[in-house]
């Protein structure tokens, strides 16, 4: 049993650093992630963490020197948002090529232009393609827990990939709710010490860490990428299982929430998750048979578990937070790419909500229920929630 | 001071840092210059290599050059990196996970330093991490084939500001980076050329011990772009510091301190002559901008004599 405390989401992911207590903390401040780096830089200052925090002048060098600390040998993480992971990009990139198993909080907020502070995924969405794990919390409490699993998913030596871990920005990382903190020395053994494991200042193993992979042997290396990147999966459902033992909350690859007999299923990530349950409840109360499934490893895809869950629903909703242009948006296409191998699939149809953090009611979701079920469908068009006319 | 003979002896020993085989131009002074700065340190040194000719010539897998912990990550964060690292470093050691000592060096080109890793190399200085930083100036981005850059001397013909029927090449002085560098009130700056071995592997030395971030600020003629015969490098870098193109000098805790002070300086035109990219102002017609380069020179020159005379700390 932990101590339940009244938090927001970002202090959720700064009372997990605090536990994790890693030896380097590098970052920028970047609305909303900012609450993050200030409650850890206070806990750093009261001398209840002894990690070396290093407030640097971009979220370029922040990732670089988070880099620099992680190849060292150390355990490092930084946090950021939106722009500013636009700005590290380069450096997030080549990260999992490096196989630097990083871990870092990613308040999701939406990309400019417009400039916009608030909530949606184009920020993750851009760099899902470039080898990180993505794990997604629909809650402060969520964003706890998956940070520690991230520590030993990421770490463990059969992955060795950097982990984000997301929340919705504002909408999760500035409510408070109550988080319960399970105790530090359980979760300290839990997610352990990270050996110096020839890091550069692993002087008995001189490295070149980092070299110049030419056209002879760069694709072996992205294969190898790929193998680490499929071991994911074992290594989550394993690392869960442990932190099970502490917290008593399961960790699946996904959530399903009354999707049994469902005639209708809503796909969505993240906080918005949350509503769509208050609005499947409130259908259930109707009699009408509708089901929600809350994707959390968004990368690996676990696609065959999803196609699993999907194959008796005849109509799957998705609810996108962010676009892409010209093309179909990103959490509907890995939903189509899930139902190719059926032979009887589902009827698709994509929405798009909440950009810029606009609000998402659950009398819009029961909407989108009724719509599902009503068969007026399009699935080769996305439909726009509160478009203004 | 260890003699010619005893630096030759770290550089090329068993236990050299960086070892042959690398794929350096023919008469590249890189590799000189590198050997002489790692023979430096009297504790083992980690290398954070910024993208460049030094990086590409030393690591291509499954090949390596260096006998010495070393990273490379991209452009324009050596400083950035070299932050990182140290910051592993004091806190593993605060934590009791290692205690060996060691020494950090960032290494970028001009390009890395001057231009595209400024604000990193800035942050990291005004942070006051213990590293040193080293930039080899070859005056452009010569790895990929002589563009401008940031320390490209006014007058260069380069591939991004080509001289033509109207133009002499880059119309901008060089910027100072020693004495932006050293505005950040940091304990050690010196400015050093490849052909001074003894003069670079005090300034080097110096850098290593200092209490705090140094900067090594290292002339290195490129003679592939330059284009000069590779029998040459050594010549050009010492011409550079005869003209008072290049002096030799440093600041330490402030204190500006000349190394070299030629009695008779030799004519811009010694250094200029034989460079592809200085070849054009030997054309009728241009003579006025030689004429304008070695006023620069020469008033760089006296500024910097007033700099140490007066004392005055920076």
């Amino acid at each position: 049993m932990g101590v339940r405390k009244a938090i927001t989401g970002a202090e959720a992911a700064a009372e997990a650093m605090r536990q994790i207590n890693p030896d380097v903390v590098v970052a920028y401040p970047i609305t909303p992630q900012t609450p993050i780096v200030e409650q850890f830089a206070k806990y750093v200052a009261d001398g209840i963490v002894d990690t070396e925090m290093v407030p640097v002048e971009s979220e370029h060098s922040a990732m670089s020197a988070t880099v620099g600390a992680e190849a060292a040998g150390a355990r490092a993480m930084s946090a950021t948002s939106s722009q500013g992971l636009a700005l590290m990009w380069e450096i997030v990139a080549a990260t999992p090529g490096l196989r630097l198993p990083i871990v870092m909080p990613l308040v999701n907020r939406t990309i400019s232009a417009p400039l916009n502070i608030h909530c949606d995924h184009s920020d993750v969405m851009g760099v899902t393609t470039v080898g990180w794990i993505q794990i997604f919390s629909e809650n402060a409490q969520e964003v706890y827990e998956n940070l520690l699993l991230a520590i030993r998913v990421a770490e463990d030596t059969r992955v060795q990939l950097p982990a984000m871990v997301n929340q919705d920005g504002f909408i999760t990382s500035h409510a408070v709710e109550p988080v319960e903190i399970f105790d530090d020395a359980a979760v300290r053994t839990f997610v352990g010490v990270r050996p110096l494991d020839r890091g550069l200042l692993d002087l008995q193993h001189v490295r070149t860490i980092g070299a110049m992979v030419l056209p002879d042997y760069l694709l072996e290396v992205k294969r190898a990428q790929e193998e680490a990147m499929m071991h994911v999966f074992e290594v989550y459902a394993e690392a869960g299982k442990e932190l099970s033992a502490i917290t008593g909350h399961q960790y699946p690859f996904f959530e399903t929430y009354r999707t049994e007999d469902a005639d209708a299923v809503i796909v969505v990530l993240n906080s918005a998750a949350g509503t769509a349950k208050v609005a499947v409840d409130a259908m259930r109360a109707l009699g009408k048979k509708v089901g929600l499934l809350k994707p959390i490893l968004f990368r690996p895809f676990p696609y065959a578990e999803v196609r699993d869950a999907l194959k008796d629903v005849p109509v799957v909703g998705v609810l996108d937070r962010s676009m892409d242009f010209g093309a179909y948006a990103p959490v509907y296409t890995e939903i189509r790419n899930v139902l190719f191998e059926l032979d009887r699939r589902p009827t698709t149809q994509s929405y798009i909500y909440g950009l810029g953090g606009r609000d998402i009611m659950a009398t819009e979701i029961e909407s989108v229920f009724e719509e599902l079920l009503s068969g007026k469908l399009d699935p080769e068009h996305q439909r726009y929630i509160g478009l203004r006319g | 001071m260890p003699t010619l003979q005893e630096i030759a002896l770290k550089t090329d020993g068993a236990d050299a840092r960086i070892v042959s085989g690398h794929r350096m131009c023919s008469g590249c002074g890189i590799g000189p210059l590198i050997k002489t700065v790692l023979a430096a340190s009297d504790k083992p040194v980690i290398v954070l290599n910024a993208t460049g000719c030094l990086e590409v010539t030393t690591s291509v897998y499954p090949f390596t050059a260096w006998n010495t912990p070393w990273m490379h990550l991209t452009f324009e964060n050596a400083a950035a990196v070299a932050a990182g690292v140290e910051s592993a470093y004091r806190s593993l050691k605060r934590r009791g996970k290692i205690d060996s000592e060691v020494n950090i060096l960032a290494v970028g080109g001009d390009g890395g330093t001057y231009d595209i890793g400024f604000q990193a190399l800035s942050g990291a200085l005004e942070r006051k991490h213990k590293f040193m930083y080293l930039v080899y100036d070859n005056e452009g981005y010569m790895n990929t084939g002589n563009q401008r850059s940031g320390a490209t001397p006014f007058g260069a013909s380069t591939t991004t500001v080509p001289a033509g029927k109207v133009s002499n090449g880059k119309p901008q002085w060089r910027k100072n980076l020693v004495e932006i560098v050293a505005a950040h009130r940091i304990p050690y700056v010196g400015q050093a050329a490849v052909h001074n071995t003894l003069d670079l592997y005090k300034k080097a030395q110096k850098g290593f011990n200092a209490d705090g971030p140094a900067v090594l600020a290292v002339l290195q003629p490129c003679t592939t772009n330059w284009s000069f015969d590779p029998a040459l490098t050594m010549q050009y870098s010492k011409l550079a510091v005869e003209t008072n193109f290049w002096p030799l000098y440093e600041i330490e805790n402030g204190v500006v301190h000349v190394n070299t002070k030629p009695s008779n300086r030799k004519p811009i035109e010694e250094f200029l002559k034989g460079q592809t990219r200085f070849r054009h102002l030997f054309k009728p017609g241009n003579e006025h901008v030689i004429v304008e380069m070695q006023k620069m020179i020469d008033d760089e020159w006296a500024r910097l004599l007033k700099l140490e005379e007066s004392g005055i700390q920076f």
